[in-house]
């Protein structure tokens, strides 16, 4: 397996095996709304992930979970600024990578970023 | 035919199709199967998540025909959030596994899978996260429902008579009851205060409780007569026993119409003093009753009902409505209002993150409504506007110290100022009362006299304060007792303190309800009860038997007694000289 460089540059992905079943496609991404990975983003993320064929995974330094599962996004609780991998295995898996990532990055799942952290 | 017997809490006997209904915190038992049971299982499982996905995706296409208010669209959104749980495919798995690897129910798969998962999702810090715990509970619901079968239903739809029967009953669900329909209660957990006897007494139906485990004999549909006399429940009864039931119903009956011959009589002992006899009301249309049994007013409105029996906050409006009608039914004579008093139900623990772990020592009642103002001058608002239509009074429930009245009286006042500013008329000088049903407002009685106009003794709330037990808990409910000598005390001393005050003291709970107390309380030197419209005629009869010389000796032998045990049969023989043919 290629060595990925962890801690540095916050993105990367990586093609391995060429068998199109076990096509897999990875990234690293940053939570950035405002309020983590909680209900609505969560639902968009697994709406966008049940929306193609491969194997999905998220982690973080905790866990492992199934991104097609509402129940295990959850449960991942993923707050702002945490940093999560994104597995996919499976034909379709750099696509779903690449919507995931946007969606979570780009479009901060079309919430606003936060700002300068306040003190609670 | 089975007979189960448990504790009379309402009197009467009623005969009915039942209806059986969850309680929100119903423990599943874990139930094992056979490996042959296995397949029947786990389709129950799938069976379940297709029904409850059919029927919340019916509700939200219905939602979509409606206007979207905020309400609806916020409905719109939580049903979203449960319909995508219940098509996740690894919880639907993880629940079938279990059925699998440890061989249980399905239902037991179903509530243990997901009560975890709420568990797990309440311990996480985040509140935008442990708020879905709430959700799971939900969810869990609604599929238990459908595990359950169809009879386990929600009461709103009723258009039968039928008997209630339930594990417990909280607020929440008696909200609902049609006393058209509702014609008795049985309930596995409770006792003699526990909601399902206060709500069965006040609508005047026969209950039953503490009956452990009547919800897993008795099928929804099943025939079940409910002698709220003795205490006993049969389900699907023989021939014989309906003919007795019959003829005990009719006998039951009889003495009834004798004690509502009373309803003409002053409330006066036999030496001349006049006790005023009030009624407890939960709902506008109970307020005839109270009449119809010869009340002379309302001494506690329980506003509650505003809040539980509708998805969305009571508006300014809704509240005058129920007010007001009943106030102007009344014209002089005196309806105390109390402001709402909820806690440990859907109202105040849905915008909790979690259920509260000690509800009765939470946010509650008085306490809720300083911390939600908006909430509170709504309902302040409304009761200043029906004063002008008769007299109304105001009641604080569950005051601790004086400062806590004083902060609602300020937020009375401001309220009052906000009227004037509008040019509405109310009366200005309309009485500020307070319910004591604590220890330290008990103990503290004297000082809260000074600012308050009157008080309520609360006896429901102060004996489980004050010994320390959930009445509602069947393991513990045979500790609860309004005989037990340290609420004794601390009723003394209140009515002390109020004596020296110059102020009112009456007792609203179950307490002044029961005719072996009522004698006790006189002697205490209590001149004002308000109790269930029901039970009016009864008391009354005790009231006109006795004479207050009487009732002053017993209460001084009571008072030097230790013992609960040795308070109650005093109490029980006394009462049975007095009126003998009640027992």
């Amino acid at each position: 397996m290629p060595a990925r460089h962890r801690g540095e540059v916050p993105e990367k992905m990586t093609l391995e095996e060429n068998t199109l079943d076990n096509l897999v496609s990875e990234t690293e991404v940053q939570i950035k709304n405002t309020n983590g990975l909680h209900m609505r983003p969560a639902m968009q993320f697994v709406d966008a992930a049940n929306r193609f064929a491969c194997d999905i995974t998220v982690s973080n330094d905790q866990a492992s979970v199934d991104g097609k599962s509402i129940m295990q996004m959850t449960m991942l609780a993923a707050t702002a600024g945490s940093k999560l991998k994104i597995t996919a295995r499976g034909p379709d898996a750099e696509q779903a990578v690449n919507v995931l990532r946007e969606l979570v990055e780009e479009k901060n799942f079309n919430e606003k970023a936060p700002k300068a952290r306040k003190k609670n | 035919m089975k007979v189960k017997n448990g504790i009379a809490v309402s009197p009467g006997i009623a005969m009915g199709k039942c209806l059986i209904i969850d309680s929100e915190d119903y423990l599943i038992p874990r139930r094992s199967i056979k490996p042959s049971q296995l397949r029947t299982e786990v389709q129950k499982v799938r069976n379940a998540f297709e029904s409850a996905i059919e029927e919340l995706t019916d509700v939200q296409e219905r939602g979509n025909a409606q206007q979207a208010g905020i309400q609806q669209r916020q409905m719109k959104d939580i049903f979203a959030v449960h319909l995508r749980f219940l098509h996740d495919r690894s919880l639907r798995k993880r629940i079938t596994d279990m059925v699998h690897t440890e061989l249980v129910t399905a239902v037991y798969a179903v509530s243990k899978t997901l009560r975890d998962v709420a568990s797990h999702f309440g311990r996480i810090k985040d509140p935008y996260i442990s708020e879905r715990a709430a959700d799971i509970y939900d969810i869990e619901r609604r599929l238990l429902r459908q595990l359950l079968g169809k009879k386990r239903e929600d009461v709103k739809h009723l258009t039968e008579e039928v008997v209630i029967v339930a594990r417990q009953l909280s607020p929440t669900q008696t909200a609902g009851f049609n006393r058209e329909f509702v014609k008795g209660l049985a309930a596995d957990a409770g006792g003699r205060t526990s909601h399902a006897a206060i709500v069965a007494r006040s609508l005047g139906i026969p209950a039953v409780v503490a009956l452990e485990d009547f919800t897993e004999c008795a099928n929804g549909g099943d025939t079940v007569i409910i002698d709220g006399n003795r205490g006993v429940v049969i389900v699907e009864p023989d021939d014989e026993t309906i003919e007795l039931y019959r003829q005990y119903s009719s006998q039951f009956h009889q003495l009834g119409r004798k004690l509502d011959a009373i309803r003409q009589k002053p409330s006066v002992t036999r030496d001349g003093v006049k006790i005023t006899l009030l009624g407890n009301i939960e709902f506008p249309d109970e307020a005839e009753l109270v009449l119809g049994k010869g009340g002379e007013g309302i001494g506690l409105y329980r506003t509650e009902f505003l809040y539980l029996n509708s998805p969305t906050e009571p508006t300014e409006q809704d509240h005058y409505d129920a007010y007001a009608e009943t106030v102007a039914a009344f014209k002089h004579r005196p309806v105390i209002i109390r402001t709402m008093d909820l806690g440990a139900d859907k109202y105040t623990q849905s915008r909790r993150f979690v259920p509260e772990p000690n509800p009765f020592l939470g946010l509650r009642s008085i306490r809720f409504c300083l911390r939600n103002l908006g909430l509170f001058k709504t309902q302040l608002r409304a009761i200043l506007r029906t004063s002008v239509l008769g007299q109304v009074k105001i009641m604080f429930p569950l005051i601790t110290n004086t400062h806590e009245l004083m902060q609602a009286k300020m937020i009375l006042r401001d309220v009052m100022e906000d009227l004037d500013e509008a040019s509405i008329e109310y009366n200005r000088n309309i009485e500020i009362g307070i319910m004591i049903e604590t220890p330290s407002a008990a103990l503290m009685a004297s000082p809260l006299a000074r600012d308050a106009h009157f008080f309520s003794i609360g006896t429901n709330d102060l004996i489980q304060y004050t010994l320390a037990v959930d009445r509602g808990n069947e393991q513990v409910s045979t500790l609860y007792s309004a005989a037990e000598p340290a609420v004794l005390k601390l009723i003394r001393n209140v009515v002390q303190d109020a004596c020296r005050a110059g102020i009112d003291v009456a007792v609203c709970g179950e307490m002044a309800s029961e005719p072996d107390y009522i004698m006790l309380l006189l002697g205490l030197g209590i001149r004002t009860v308000s109790i269930a419209p029901a039970m009016i005629p009864e008391i009354k009869q005790v009231i006109r038997s006795v004479t207050i010389e009487h009732c002053n000796r017993l209460a001084r032998n009571v008072l030097a007694m230790t013992s609960e045990r040795q308070v109650s049969s005093f109490l029980r023989d006394a009462a049975r000289k007095v009126l003998p043919e009640a027992f």
